[in-house]
């Protein structure tokens, strides 16, 4: 399911049926997400200071991007210099493929995996399956749905979808001598149990990272519960897989996105871990990773790069918060979508990785309302690429820079859209319409069933304000 | 800009009102009127090209967009009452127009652009007297008007000016409608609920009446109440300023 086999644009209209009967889902995201939202808002009480800090994130990331290819040289030679082995895949096969083949040369059976969003994209788990290797998601919520057999329904909160009752429920079935409790420490503390044993005795880690610190060759990730810290620095071989857009220039770039990040994302001040990675356990220490990998994903990305407006997607630092804010999301929850980034960011990102023949649909999910845009911590124009993707979407120019272009349009839809612009371009013939609209107090064309179904029909008003006023200029002459 | 620079401006009228809400658009008339200012009907205007812009047709909405441009030539300031509509003149004309020889055009039509509170409060600093009842409104402050705006604070404070009306907002008032133009057509199940939540949140309020600064939210909100047989009697909020300060019309 994960990763690029799916087509999230395939029957996404029943998957927003089924999320939105769904009285239980919705109930517990409307929860989630107005809690989610009020913590972030505690955390930046000065509205200027975060302004300030928003355009700090934004300049750091613009900047890393304008830099982009000359930051990947200078990051693959410090890594190297620190002993880190770097790897370039243009492909989530590509990448699989080059992950498969360094567990295998190190004969890895156990293998353990930090929570990463780049390795839910290229689909690892699948892949790793396939090549005959399980794989232990080792963050809670991951580990919880990975348990039973769904993805993440949020880039930061995996399990957000689901209760405590029913994590109980699995729990009890499926983990030997486990009794039933909904006690949430207790419900941890079984999941911890579990995954200290596989910890113990993992021979590879694989992570994400964060960021990927240029000048220095330094992997950052951020997290809350020691399982990244545990698959980076207990097995003998350490993967880190990460998005090519991900470095940043410099170590001093660091704090103000550590600043920004874990406020965004959980409304924490800071997170409980911030894991710096320079390179394998050294000849005088004693603990520590004897092989450290770094993989970089291209993916689409170097074609998202290409375009000067849509390379603003890059700028994301996932974390999450345009989900939180979305009054969409808030409804749907986040397998709707069917994709592994859902919500604002992922109806940007995802057209565009997949193509708009397969996920084109994604941008109608949208009212252009804003919240995203407002909340992002980087200033990454959601709604304006929301809409600039849905002009690709039904486009005829062969020009355009986004895979599947033109795929989204509809004859119906342009002809529309034609006889719509034939009318507004021709006063004469506009006012013709409204009069007869208001005539007739009916709309034409009828409104679609899509609005009269709950909503009471449109009444047009006796007489147009166009009316009026050319009767006010015949009756009340201007002085 | 200073109130005494300012004796004509445009008005645009919006297609909404035109046909659903006229009365709105008088009110606007007769709101800057009262001011001293002259009102400026081009009265071949249409729509400002939203729709279709919003929906990727950007070939139809420069059409459009053009003839606003061309029409609204003069320099002086074209009043809105409309946040989403204003928006799209401010913030997406000059993108849409970017490679079109009306491109300096749209750009200065852009910069003098106003939704009607933003420039009632912070241009012409009204000062507004009550007439009225004692009488409670809920307002809800479009998404465009609050965030592509910015003028929820204009509203909110030529309401706060009226000394009989006691104003709320609905819990979660930031929540968007589900309105969105053509989001509510092409994705109605989700428009829906949001609708549906936005309406509870309203009656909730426990107010007298609906106000709105943009009649597409209007009419999306007012016409599920009806439909529920839930009704408050729902106004723009020129309407309402108007009719609050002695203007019968
Ligand atoms: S788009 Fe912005 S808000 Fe959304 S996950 Fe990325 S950085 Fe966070």
């Amino acid at each position: 399911m994960s990763g690029f086999t799916s087509q999230p644009d395939q029957d996404f209209g029943v998957r927003i049926h089924e999320a939105l009967e769904d009285a239980e889902l919705r109930e517990s995201f409307h929860g989630a997400m107005t809690f989610l939202r009020e913590k972030r808002r505690s955390q930046f009480p000065d509205p200027d200071a975060l302004e300030n800090l928003r355009d700090s994130g934004a300049a750091i990331r613009d900047r890393a991007l304008a830099k982009l290819p000359d930051l990947l040289e200078q990051l693959e030679d410090r890594c190297r210099h620190n002993g880190i082995q770097v790897h370039w895949a243009e492909t989530s096969d590509e990448a699989n493929a080059i992950i498969t083949g360094l567990i295998q040369s190190v004969h890895g059976q156990r293998i353990v995996k930090g929570k990463s969003m780049a390795t839910e994209e290229i689909g690892l788990n699948t892949a790793l399956e396939a090549a005959g290797f399980t794989c232990l998601e080792s963050d809670m919520g991951e580990y919880i749905v990975q348990q039973a057999g769904e993805t993440p329904s949020h880039i930061i909160m995996p399990a957000i979808h689901r209760n405590k009752a029913s994590i109980a429920r699995q729990f009890a079935d499926q983990i030997p001598d486990t009794p039933y409790t909904e006690d949430v420490d207790e419900l941890i503390g079984t999941g911890r149990r579990v995954l200290r044993q596989a910890f113990a005795h993992a021979d590879v880690g694989i992570s994400g990272v964060n960021f990927a610190i240029a000048e220095t060759g330094t992997l950052c990730l951020v997290e809350n519960e020691g399982n990244g810290r545990m698959s980076t620095t207990v097995p003998d071989t350490h993967i880190a897989v990460m998005g090519i857009e991900k470095v940043i220039e410099k170590l001093a770039d660091l704090p103000d996105l550590m600043r920004l990040l874990p406020r965004s994302a959980t409304g924490q001040a800071i997170t409980t871990y911030i894991n710096l990675i320079s390179g394998p356990r050294r000849d005088d220490e004693c603990d520590g990773p004897r092989q450290v990998h770094l993989v970089l994903v291209d993916n689409g990305r170097s074609r998202i790069y290409a375009d000067r407006e849509l390379r603003a997607t890059l700028r994301c630092i996932r974390c999450g918060a345009c989900m939180n804010h979305c009054p969409v999301y808030e409804r749907l929850g986040g397998h709707a979508y069917g994709t592994v980034y859902p919500g604002p960011i992922g109806q940007v990102v995802m057209p565009q990785l997949f193509g708009l023949d397969k996920a084109g649909k994604l941008t109608q999910a949208c009212s252009l309302n804003g919240a995203c845009g407002e909340a992002c911590p980087v200033r990454i124009p959601l709604p304006d690429l929301i809409r600039r993707l849905r002009h690709e979407g039904v486009t005829d120019d062969p020009a355009s820079p986004v895979r599947g272009h033109g795929r989204q349009r509809q004859a119906s839809e342009a002809l529309i859209w034609r006889v719509w612009a034939t009318i507004h371009a021709h006063p004469r013939l506009y006012r013709l319409v409204t009069r007869l609209a208001t005539r007739s107090r009916r709309l034409l064309p009828p409104l679609p069933r899509a609005w009269t179904a709950r909503r009471a029909r449109l009444e047009p008003a006796p007489r147009s304000f166009h009316e009026q006023m050319a009767q006010r200029r015949q009756t009340e002459p201007r002085p | 800009m200073t109130k005494a620079a300012v004796d004509r401006v445009y008005l645009f009228g919006t297609c909404l009102i035109d046909v659903f809400h006229p009365e709105a658009g008088m009110a606007t008339v007769r709101l800057l009127e009262r001011e001293g200012v002259e009102v400026i009907f081009p009265p071949e205007q249409t729509c400002c090209g939203q729709p279709p812009y919003n929906s990727g047709y950007d070939d139809q909405a420069r059409t459009v967009a053009r003839q606003v441009v061309e029409r609204f030539a003069e320099p002086i300031p074209v009043i809105v009452p409309s946040g989403s509509c204003a928006g799209m003149l401010r913030h997406h004309y000059p993108d849409l127009l970017a490679d079109d020889p009306l491109a300096d055009a749209a750009r200065d039509l852009a910069a003098r652009t106003y939704e009607l509170h933003e420039f009632l409060h912070r241009i012409l600093a009204v000062k507004l007297e009550d007439h009225g009842e004692p009488v409670t409104v809920v307002m809800h402050t479009a998404c465009s008007a609050r965030r592509e705006m910015g003028v929820r604070e204009d509203g909110l404070a030529l309401l706060g000016q009226l000394a009989n009306v006691t104003v709320c907002e609905p819990e979660n008032a930031e929540a968007c409608c589900g309105f969105g133009g053509t989001f509510a057509v092409k994705m109605p199940e989700i428009s829906v609920a949001m609708a549906s939540d936005k309406c509870q949140a309203v009656r909730a309020s426990g107010a007298d009446q609906l106000l709105s600064s943009d009649c597409g939210c209007l009419l999306n909100i007012d016409g599920m109440l009806r439909k529920q047989g839930n009704a408050l009697p729902a106004h723009h909020l020129a309407t309402f300023l108007w009719e609050r300060t002695g203007g019968a019309s």
